[in-house]
């Protein structure tokens, strides 16, 4: 009976455990989200959203160009990597045996955890030290970062088309490339969105890439092969100030922007794909 | 039909398909849509061995002054000066120390991030009641979408007063015997850094385990059941069944705690040091990278040096990730291979 | 006559589908059951109800009462884990857990229950797998997984896992209609030799072996109970129509 007793108490004890891990895994995610819109929330006005930003301890103005910069890199970094993704995809999921798929998607795994920092000196390497600080080499930077990402999902969505609706295709005399391009494509093309918007919102995140390929600047964008601002940048700037009173709410109204727009992105997503569950 | 080819599109005749018609003398050549589309999407999908290759070959190529400088010492080297004060020494640099800092923050966030993980893994899959799962596991995934630099920024305002007025003391009090809990309590510290990064992988971790064990096959859970197990009994043998999925997770999350930057940058609080104690400041290789890149123009070899860093770096997630994929790899063949009997 | 089990009014629903209606019978103890019937029938569903695995499924639920040795196992205070001890089961696929080797495979339960001796661990596992006629095939590595024999071989492994923890009842669920009629063989012979220790009752939608391997068949259609009796009786002199019908082949 002692046993018994025992193995009771130890389940009850470890279940509860294993609820409070969530727990605690959920605090941190309800204290940012408090936190961001109960500080950032005030900062954000008008002015905030359209002006130059400010130098550090100067009051006025706004992020308008951290928001036009992150906007213009991400959609660049995107112009790049989704092309390249998808057809990436569409390789390894048609010719999923081939050596070069086996071998292709072993590195993308490999990739898709590179650290983005390592990401970032590449592109200093390769483009700054070219053409100089400009927002090329931040989009290549987040186009590299997204490539991986998209192709996986690309892969995966393409995968789950059933075969039953390809043989059908060429049963009709469709050739095998046409069949692909036009009937799995767009079975999947939801799937395929999906991964894309989730990288995108991934992306425009990051800011160690960033750090080192567009540098930041306060001023509107001015030129692919310029400096320029973007949100995750500019949060860090304002948040090393010592110019606490003035500059941190910036920071914290800056985050909530960015934390609209990703959590937009991944909520919307979400809502798009619920029908999969059930 | 018949078309006719230059001479230098020869090698492509070589690929089409040539049907000879049934009553007529004429050959139709046709080319082969197929291949074209093999062809030009395979190359494309090439890219990631041209991106990994270039990024190794830069990376390498651009260390190299440091490198040659300072050969294997630079990975056992704890000074780190690239202005001495006397203008006639050449400057040190050693990455000792930030190679600590990075280990030891990981460590932590293993040590801390993991059983969290797995419990959430386990709360989701086997405990919890269906309705609320799905719902839960999106709130758990969004953990995941934020970026670092705001995790950083919430990590300096909210969690560093926190831990530093109502945990490290606590923990001083108690565990100060250890080294590792002595000296002056910072908020900015190794231990706030290492905090940080466990939160951080908690998503990956949780998530891909909650998957393994989802996946195990009911038919085990049914037959230790049977045997009168448990609830938490019944776990422990899918979290044995899932665990080459699980151990791939956590090497997953490791690479993710090793390459983070931004939050880990500002909570840490950026000091080259061996440190020996929790409370102390210290400094990764992402961080280390992050705050000094933009600013090293001069020397030539500061940068590199700093290159240097990032080859470490590199390195490090190639072989972890590598790791982690060929260990799922092997042991999924080993569970799949047993259930085809 | 004291019986092994008593089911007294059991029904099972499965959500809105009512799969059990109002089953009452009386299993003796130390003797083979048989449970047939056609596919859909709910055989399966009534011996889970007797273990309370037919409870862990979502949507799932029972009423009525089921004694073993005169005690509801559904009654208010009783723990499905202290009854399933005391029930074992054997299933349609043979499952054993390929991530431990043969030896712990048949230990699981007897670690379960906080069995730590090594020399008694070694002793119970020797004589679970000698009852269940595997020993001699494996008793060169006990190390080797579980998943490393053949259908057959699992399936007598998951018999002396089942037996390792002493049952007094072992449910059986089609235990052969996953294996080559050798193994089949085997294992019939290893039913009529539990039934001295222990009480069997097997589901089968076989009723050659039905008839070969038990001295009580049920006879089960739709979720009733149609006809129960010695299996002499049944398959020579069925008293029910429906029960001839099945019997020679015409329906199922």
């Amino acid at each position: 009976m002692n046993n018994y007793i025992y193995r009771k108490i130890k389940n009850r004890l470890m279940i509860s455990l294993s609820y409070l891990a969530l727990i605690i895994a959920l605090v941190p995610l309800v204290s940012i989200i408090i936190e961001v819109v109960s500080r950032g929330l005030p900062a954000i006005n008008f002015s905030f959203l359209f002006e130059e930003i400010p130098p550090l301890g100067q009051a006025g103005g706004g992020i308008g160009p951290a928001i036009q910069g992150t906007v213009i890199v991400v959609g660049i970094a995107s112009l790049i990597g989704v092309p390249i993704g998808v057809v990436s995809g569409i390789y390894l999921a048609e010719f999923r045996e081939t050596k070069l798929a086996l071998l292709a998607r072993f590195l993308h795994d490999v990739s898709s955890n590179m650290p983005s920092i390592v990401i970032g000196i590449f592109c200093w390497a390769l483009l700054v030290t070219a053409i100089g600080w400009s927002v090329i080499a931040g989009a290549v930077a987040l186009a590299i970062m997204m490539i991986p990402v998209v192709t996986r999902t690309t892969e995966e969505s393409m995968k789950l088309v059933p075969t039953t609706i390809r043989e059908a295709a060429i049963a009709l005399g469709i050739p095998q490339w046409k069949t692909t391009i036009t009937v799995v494509l767009s079975s999947a093309k939801k799937g395929i969105a999906t991964g894309i918007l989730l990288a995108v919102a991934r992306i425009s995140g990051e800011t160690a890439p960033l750090l080192l390929t567009i540098l930041g600047s306060r001023f509107w964008f001015g030129g692919v092969t310029e400096p320029t601002a973007a949100l995750p940048l500019t949060i860090f700037n304002f948040s090393q100030s010592p110019y606490a009173a003035i500059d941190w709410p910036r920071a914290w109204g800056a985050s909530m922007i960015l934390i609209l727009m990703i959590l937009g992105i991944n909520v919307i997503v979400r809502y798009f794909t619920r029908e999969k569950y059930g | 039909m018949r078309k006719r080819f230059p001479e230098f599109l020869s090698n492509l005749i070589s690929k089409t398909r040539i049907i000879s018609g049934k009553k007529t003398a004429t050959l139709r050549i046709r080319l082969s849509g197929d291949y074209f589309f093999k062809v030009i999407t395979a190359a494309v999908a090439f890219n990631v061995f041209i991106i990994l290759g270039f990024m190794v070959y830069k990376i390498i190529e651009k260390s190299a002054l440091s490198l040659q400088t300072y050969g294997l010492g630079f990975l056992l080297g704890t000074t780190w000066q690239p202005f001495p004060p006397d203008p006639s020494r050449s400057p040190v640099f050693g990455a000792l120390p930030v190679i600590w800092g990075t280990l030891v923050t990981s460590a932590i966030a293993l040590l801390l991030g993991v059983p969290i993980s797995l419990g959430i893994g386990l709360a989701l899959s086997e405990f919890a009641p269906k309705r609320f799962t799905y719902a839960v596991s999106f709130l758990v995934e969004l953990l995941a979408a934020i970026p670092s630099v705001i995790y950083g920024l919430w990590g300096i305002f909210i969690l560093i007063p926190f831990l530093q007025n109502s945990v490290y003391p606590f923990l001083q009090a108690t565990l100060g015997f250890l080294p590792m809990f002595q000296g002056t309590i910072r908020g900015p510290s190794v231990l706030t850094g290492g905090i940080v990064l466990a939160i951080m992988i908690i998503p990956t971790v949780s998530a891909i385990s909650r998957d393994v064990f989802a996946a195990v096959p009911n038919n085990q859970r049914e037959a230790i059941v049977a045997l009168g197990a448990t609830r938490w009994e019944r776990a422990k043998v899918v979290v044995s069944y899932g665990r080459s999925g699980v151990m791939g997770a956590i090497i997953l999350g490791l690479g993710r705690a090793v390459g983070e930057t931004m939050a880990i940058t500002m909570v840490i609080g950026n000091q080259f040091n061996m440190f020996t104690s929790l409370f102390d400041p210290g400094y990764t290789m992402a961080s280390i990278i992050a705050n000094e890149f933009t600013e090293a123009s001069s020397p030539p070899v500061y940068i590199s040096a700093l290159m240097e860093i990032g080859l470490v770096l590199l390195v490090f997630a190639i072989v972890i990730n590598v790791l982690a994929r060929l260990i799922i790899w092997r042991s999924l063949k080993i569970v799949r291979g047993a259930e085809m009997t | 006559m004291s019986y092994k089990i008593e089911i007294e009014g059991l029904n099972a629903w499965f959500g809105k589908k009512h799969v059990l209606k109002d089953i009452s019978m009386k299993i003796q103890e130390n003797v083979v059951t048989a449970v047939i019937g056609p596919s859909g029938c709910g055989k399966t569903t009534l011996i889970r109800c007797l273990n309370r695995m037919h409870e862990t499924v979502l949507g799932a639920r029972v009423s009525g009462k089921v004694l073993v040795d005169k005690e509801d196992i559904y009654g208010r205070n009783v723990d499905p884990v202290t009854i399933r001890r005391k029930i074992g089961m054997i299933f349609q696929k043979p499952n054993p857990f390929p991530m431990m080797s043969i030896y712990d495979n048949v230990a699981a339960g007897l670690k379960l229950n906080g069995m730590k001796d090594k020399r008694k661990l070694d002793e119970i596992v020797e004589k679970s797998l000698k009852m269940a006629e595997l020993f001699d095939e494996v008793k060169d590595d006990l190390n080797k997984s579980g998943a490393s024999l053949s259908g057959g071989q699992q399936q007598r492994l998951c018999i002396a896992r089942a037996l390792a923890v002493e049952p007094e009842v072992v449910l059986m669920d089609e235990p052969c209609s996953a294996l080559d009629p050798t193994a089949t063989a085997k294992i019939e012979m290893l039913i009529r030799m539990l039934s001295k220790d222990y009480t069997v009752i097997i589901v089968t939608h076989n009723m050659q072996q039905a008839a070969r391997v038990s001295d009580f068949t049920a006879f089960l259609y739709l979720g009733e109970l149609i006809e129960y009796g010695r299996t002499k009786d049944i398959f020579e002199n069925p008293k029910s129509e429906m029960t001839e019908k099945y019997i020679t082949g015409e329906f199922g």
